[in-house]
């Protein structure tokens, strides 16, 4: 019996990239960002995602304990989801709320569904959602920068004056971060660095947010809204790079992305020009996570040799 | 539009370094005993030609084709018939196989003489009669190959070197090792069935059989350098990216004027030409992480794998899995006891460990099983698809197009088992809707 040899069908290798590993990069592409909401809100920033965090790996491994499934937490996605839920909060956030919002993304849109690749939407994204609609006060109660002392000399040795012309959201302030909003989206520096490293080590392709961000710029201009302040403000960035791109709720082709983003972008124009709540990129996304399973079936790649055939037919 | 919009097509990143690339070929000695099969390649079996007790010589006819699509088998070694027996084949079917013990005199048989060659008829009866079969591993018989139906259509010979598997370093000795046969063997397809252009697609981490076969080139004949991404040598993968032709579906190469003739049997074609000797012996790479001695070997066909591997120095560790060919598409062999066939390029022994595959999660939906695909297939909606028993979509995916190179299992971060589970759809299609 010991020396029985295995025989199982090709192939017999395969790529050192796994599920967990792709969900740690997403995290480390993440950690910049943690590091500039620590440095810019404070350390509830910190405390709040922690508890984020905690909140999504628990509900995950307790739901699953309690159904007698496999502990998933070994994947990190639940990881993902608690930092990327943590980075819509603002940072006067009373710190139960995040435990309600995890509950909702990883317990009702992830597992209830069949856990990872089963859930129609971005729970971080419904998680946000639902916490914007039920604790509305709350979640636009935009904190200001504390201002701690390192950043006060980084601000007083920008020209100040000049940057005050364009209000207080100068292109400075938006691009370092130091201003009003949530955790995870103020600071466009950090969120570019990680999506650079995501699109560097081929986690996501730059399809979607290139898509998504351009047809931003491309309809501001149209509306006479300067892109560069669409570009940056807002949750656009972060949604762009990290939550449009997410593998489950996003097409799986370069044209279903191409789609995808461009609608997205559409999408939140649309309710930024003519909407009345702060939500054009969540709303937007989770409206396209919901049409995902449509592109995916209406932009499949071309087979080889299958598409001459057809042309071939049509000319006999 | 441009084409990554239509088909990405990334294709795996399998490994590619080669350790035995530098190693040039040995012979191995006579084996105790060779057993034949008769069904070393696509299409009928051979039928037996000789019985218990008869004696034989080096290049004898101990089975003849059994059909239009089917192969010669001769011995490779001068003996006596020991006995006629049935073995199980990798893919679990029986096969009839004959078992010669060799006298060790190796003694030529008479009949075997360079073919008279003038004309396609005679170039075409000399492949029939040399037993030649795809050398890259497919086992199609060469002869049937070399008489496509529109003859007057073929403008292209391609000439298969890409070998994109990992480990295997075959194609790459035959490269600088035959070249004046692969060169005698590409003039005579291209003069006998007036083919006007030769292209000899080699993948980039082969440097030096590029070089040499750039040297030797003549007339007609282009060396062509492709990047190094499994699977390049795939038939259809080949010819697109050499001429940029799509062959359509189902169809053949020959439907765009192609003929792609792997670079190990063009070399056959030449010393066959020379010599008269049937294809009695192969060039084979011995790998693996527990191969003892890894070596490229020249040996008779039907050499029992038990007595290569002993040649090699045997195991270091306890053997999991034991291949023919490569790591992506290679089958797997249950017993030692099992022969060298003619197709085999490679035999490849892996330990244990090695050879226990990830356990699958679940599907992340992270596409790279579709961009990877060389075809454009999307893998992981087949899978689906298949799971649900849903032939249509399966008809509307082309999941029969698919042609197992394994490149979307490779690459999926799930490490599920999607090409596996694509052939049992291709099964399920074929029986309409059945498991």
């Amino acid at each position: 019996m010991a020396n029985k040899l295995i025989v199982t069908a090709a192939p017999h290798i395969t790529s050192a990239d796994t599920t967990a590993k792709i969900m740690q990069r997403v995290c480390l592409a993440l950690a910049p960002t943690l590091v500039a909401s620590v440095l810019i809100f404070g350390m509830n920033a910190l405390i709040l995602t922690a508890i984020t965090v905690a909140a999504c790996v628990f509900f995950e491994w307790g739901y699953c304990k309690l159904m007698g499934r496999e502990n998933p937490t070994g994947d990190f996605s639940a990881v993902v989801t608690g930092l990327l839920l943590a980075f819509n909060l603002p940072a006067s956030m009373p710190w139960w709320m995040p435990v309600v919002g995890a509950f909702i993304a990883i317990v009702i849109i992830k597992q209830l569904f069949g856990g990872l690749g089963y859930n129609f939407a971005n729970p971080a994204i419904v998680g946000r959602i639902a916490l914007a609609l039920g604790f509305t006060g709350k979640m636009t109660s935009y904190v200001f920068p504390q201002a701690p002392e390192g950043l006060d000399v980084l601000a007083s040795a920008t020209p100040l004056a000049a940057a005050g012309e364009l209000g207080s959201n100068s292109y400075v302030t938006l691009l370092l971060g130091t201003h009003g909003g949530v955790l995870g989206e103020t600071c466009a520096i950090t969120i570019l660095v990680g999506g650079l490293y995501l699109i560097a080590t081929k986690v996501i392709s730059p399809m979607i947010p290139v898509a998504y961000l351009g047809s931003v710029a491309v309809l501001s201009l149209c509306f006479g809204m300067d892109p560069v302040v669409q570009l940056l403000s807002g949750g656009l960035l972060l949604g762009a790079f990290f939550m449009a791109t997410d593998y489950v709720t996003s097409p799986t082709t370069d044209k279903g992305k191409l789609v995808f983003g461009v609608c997205l972008g559409l999408i939140t124009m649309l309710i930024r020009r003519f909407g009345s709540m702060a939500e054009g990129v969540s709303f937007s996304i989770l409206l396209m996570n919901l049409l995902v399973p449509y592109i995916d079936m209406l932009t499949r790649q071309d087979k080889l040799g299958i598409a001459k055939v057809k042309k071939g037919g049509e000319a006999k | 539009m441009s084409k990554f919009l239509k088909r990405s097509a990334q294709g795996g990143n399998v490994p590619h370094e080669k350790r035995t690339s530098n190693l040039e070929t040995v012979a191995m000695p006579l084996p105790s005993k060779i057993v034949l099969s008769m069904s070393q390649h696509i299409g009928a079996p051979a039928a037996l030609a000789v019985a218990k007790g008869d004696q034989v010589y080096v290049g004898t006819v101990v089975g003849k084709a059994g059909g239009f699509v089917s192969s010669d088998i001769h011995s490779g070694v001068s003996g006596t018939v020991d006995s006629i027996i049935t073995i199980t084949a990798p893919n679990g079917a029986p096969q009839t196989a004959v078992v010669i013990i060799p006298d060790g005199e190796q003694k030529v048989d008479p009949a075997v003489a360079p073919p008279q060659v003038n004309d396609l008829k005679s170039f075409q009866d000399a492949v029939r009669a040399s037993g030649l079969v795809g050398l890259g591993g497919a086992g199609f018989p060469a002869a049937v190959k070399l008489a496509p139906k529109n003859l007057d259509e073929i403008d292209t010979l391609i000439i298969n070197g890409a070998e994109c598997e990992p480990y295997i370093t075959s194609d790459n000795r035959c490269f600088l090792e035959d070249s004046q046969f692969i060169l005698d063997g590409i003039q005579a397809v291209m003069k006998y069935l007036e083919i006007p252009k030769c292209i000899i697609g080699i993948e980039g981490n082969k440097p030096e059989a590029i070089a040499k076969m750039k040297e030797m080139a003549t007339q007609g004949i282009e060396v062509k350098e492709l990047p190094c991404r499994y699977p390049q040598g795939a038939e259809k993968v080949l010819i697109e990216n050499c001429t940029g032709r799509e062959v359509p579906f189902p169809g053949l190469p020959s439907d765009v004027g192609v003929i792609v003739m792997n670079v190990t049997s063009v070399a056959f074609v030449g010393k066959y030409l020379k010599t008269g000797m049937p294809l009695v012996t192969k060039r084979l790479t011995v790998d693996g992480d527990i191969i003892k001695e890894p070596k490229n070997v020249e040996v008779v066909i039907g050499t029992p794998v038990q007595e290569l591997m002993d040649f090699c120095g045997g195991f270091t560790d306890e053997p999991g899995k034991v291949l023919y060919g490569g790591p992506m598409m290679g089958t797997c062999i249950a017993d030692l006891s099992q022969p060298i066939l003619k197709n085999n390029n490679a035999v490849l022994a892996f330990s244990r460990k090695m050879a226990q595959l990830p356990k699958p999660s679940n599907c992340i939906h992270c596409g790279r099983c579709t961009n990877a695909c060389p075809l454009g297939l999307s893998a992981k909606e087949i899978v689906q698809a298949y799971n649900v028993g849903n032939v249509d979509l399966l008809i509307e995916l082309n999941a029969d197009l698919c042609m197992s190179c394994g490149t979307c299992s490779f690459v999926c971060p799930a490490k599920r088992h999607l090409a596996p589970s694509i052939a049992l759809a291709k099964i399920m299609m074929k029986n309409g809707g059945k498991k």
